[in-house]
């Protein structure tokens, strides 16, 4: 076990250098000057040399992107132009809400999901599995931006039973886990669950159906075990898949929240990013790029090693 | 026939054998999806909102670019306005009909241009192999690492806003999907008994590729590409909606989205309406790819 954990980690450094690259030349494939957003509209090309240098932008690329990598390594990313402030630690206190938004988005999505799944894969063919699959469809098809807008047209504007936007009651600047937080929460995260929901509905059904239809479902049924014992058996041997697909949903929550964080003004790593865009903050969108993209890479790591643990077939492969 | 000694049954199972051969796989998966009366209506949508996008300028609707101040937000079924009017006054069935066809573009032509790049390199690493496999697929991979989401948005916000820009962003984001499942199938077939009697008869690489690895990885790929049609459509609007893809005034459909979000307030089922086109379109895309799918599994 230890030696494909070994593996696994081994395999990830090019990734992650890669990643970087991925993240450093996005400033460079950038039309425009970057120093743009910081320069006053009169600046002497004095000024402009003088930032240029203090930016390191007038260095060849190489050096730039060895220079970048060595101080990223050190947890410096720069700072925002827009704000000055260290890039890390506003990506840090972003990625938080982010985290705390894709947890709420999965116990809800992957519950119903797996719910979902199974029962339809149980009941294949019939009406229960049709309503399952269509639920499914309907989650993975969905503009999620524009679920948010209904759930907002709904709940906040016809009910008023929650607030349309932010996290958290106004004068409040950290996330609580009491109700006058939590009812910001339950709408963007719910409209985050619906696509997770569909595809675990979907995992899990082939999943069910496909081991439900394997020999060795018939001879335990011909042994005489009960219909709770040969659930169990499915759910063991669906567990490393759907770990597999669920983890690479939470990677996915975590660093495709731009549009729903949008929509609800949900102060997470999206939100940034969305400002860092317009801004034209090119050092926070470079930063936030990076770390939402190894906190992907990471997660990628521990689902591998996770599904290992619980099959141990894969070791082997 | 009649001299042979066989059954009436037999006769009539050897009489059908040639006649489903006959008719060929690509007419069989045809004739299986016809029958599918999901995948039809899907179809049905589809063609409706395409012909409708096409021939918008001839169906005798509004101007969707005149709008007026004295008519802003007129609720759904007005006389006149039958989808009511938008946040300046502009007809909404206007500008969602007009709107399909800026949103189709650019929610379609990056799946086509990933479909034939991602083939491209998809077969070459497949049948090539070697050191030219491990530099395609390597690269590849690093895509693999970022979200989707995140990525065609760090792209299309370093290149800025633009419809041309989001076009880019999200083929980029779909050549190495297409890549990996082309390299796959491809390397299920480069070892087949056909593939080296075309090349112990002389074919080179390039015509094998082209006529025997071709044919028969094209369906598989295919059927893929257009599973993600429905997410390059919602991708594609989204980029809209954050203010990356087309400007202002221009109708689409993620664009009208946005522009009509403050307008949830006062009338908000009109403000709702362009998202609910691009889920039409996204769903049946869905629909009919998951149609198309069980209809060319032959087997069951």
């Amino acid at each position: 076990m230890l030696a494909y954990i070994a593996r696994r980690i081994i395999y990830v450094v090019p990734i992650v250098i890669s990643v970087a690259l991925v993240c450093f030349l996005l400033v460079h494939i950038t039309p425009g000057d970057p120093l743009v957003a910081v320069l006053p509209a009169d600046a002497s090309q004095e000024l402009a040399a003088q930032l240029r240098a203090a930016y390191g932008f007038d260095r060849p690329l190489p050096v730039q992107f060895g220079l970048w990598l060595l101080r990223a390594l050190h947890g410096d990313l720069g700072n925002s132009i827009a704000t000055g402030r260290p890039v890390l630690a506003e990506v840090m206190r972003a990625v938080g809400n982010t985290v705390t938004l894709a947890i709420a988005a999965a116990i809800i999505g992957f519950t119903m999901g797996i719910l979902l799944g199974l029962i339809a894969g149980y009941f294949r063919e019939t009406w229960i599995d049709k309503v399952a699959t269509s639920f499914a469809i309907a989650g993975v098809s969905v503009p999620h931006y524009w679920l948010g807008m209904l759930l907002v047209i709904i709940f906040s504007v016809q009910l008023n039973w929650l607030p349309a936007v932010g996290a958290g009651p106004s004068g409040s600047n950290s996330w609580a886990w009491d109700w006058a937080h939590l009812k910001y929460l339950v709408l963007p995260a719910i409209t985050t669950s619906v696509i997770p929901m569909g595809i675990v509905t979907r995992t899990v059904r082939a999943l069910t159906g496909d081991i439900l239809s394997q020999d060795f479902v018939e001879a335990l049924r011909a042994k005489g075990l009960h219909e709770r014992g040969v659930f169990r058996h499915v759910i063991k041997n669906a567990a490393p898949t759907a770990l597999a697909v669920m983890g690479l949903q939470l990677g996915y929550m975590l660093g495709g929240s731009i549009l729903i964080e949008t929509v609800f003004s949900w102060p997470g790593s999206g939100f940034l990013l969305n400002s860092a865009i317009f801004q034209r903050d090119l050092p926070l969108l470079q930063g936030t790029i990076l770390i939402l993209a190894l906190f992907f890479v990471v997660l990628n790591l521990l689902v591998d090693i996770a599904q290992a643990a619980i099959d141990p077939r894969i070791k082997r492969g | 026939m009649s001299e042979l000694p066989l059954s009436a049954t037999a006769d009539a199972a050897l009489q059908a054998a040639p006649a489903t051969k006959a008719r060929g796989y690509w007419a069989t998966v045809g004739r299986r999806i016809m029958r599918d009366k999901v995948s039809m209506a899907c179809a049905l949508v589809l063609l409706l909102i395409f012909l409708s996008a096409i021939l918008a300028p001839w169906l005798g609707l509004e101007d969707p670019y005149k709008g007026s101040m004295i008519r802003r937000l007129r609720h759904i079924g007005t006389v006149g306005y039958p989808l009511g009017t938008d946040e300046l006054g502009r007809d909404m069935l206007a500008r969602l009909i007009y709107g399909g066809r800026l949103s189709l573009v650019i929610g379609i032509l990056p799946v086509i241009l990933a479909f034939c790049i991602g083939t491209s390199l998809g077969i070459i690493a497949g049948y090539v192999g070697g050191k030219l496999n491990t530099a395609i697929m390597r690269t590849v991979d690093v895509f693999y690492a970022f979200p989707s989401v995140l990525l065609a948005i760090a792209i299309s916000g370093a290149l800025g806003a633009g419809v041309l820009n989001s076009i880019v962003s999200l083929t980029v984001v779909f050549v190495p999907q297409i890549t990996r499942v082309a390299e796959s199938v491809t390397t299920g077939v480069r070892n087949m008994d056909f593939v080296e009697a075309a090349r112990a008869s002389g074919a080179g690489p390039f015509t094998i590729m082209r006529v025997h690895i071709l044919g028969n990885v094209l369906g598989a790929i295919f059927v893929y590409a257009t599973s993600l049609i429905s997410v390059s459509m919602i991708l594609a609007a989204g980029l809209s909606f954050l203010g990356l893809g087309t400007k202002p005034p221009e109708p689409e459909w993620g664009l009208m989205l946005n522009t009509l979000r403050t307008a949830i307030y006062v009338n908000p089922w009109v403000a709702a309406l362009p998202g609910a086109m691009i889920f039409a379109v996204s769903i049946c895309f869905n629909l009919l790819s998951d149609g198309l799918r069980s209809a060319m599994d032959i087997r069951n």
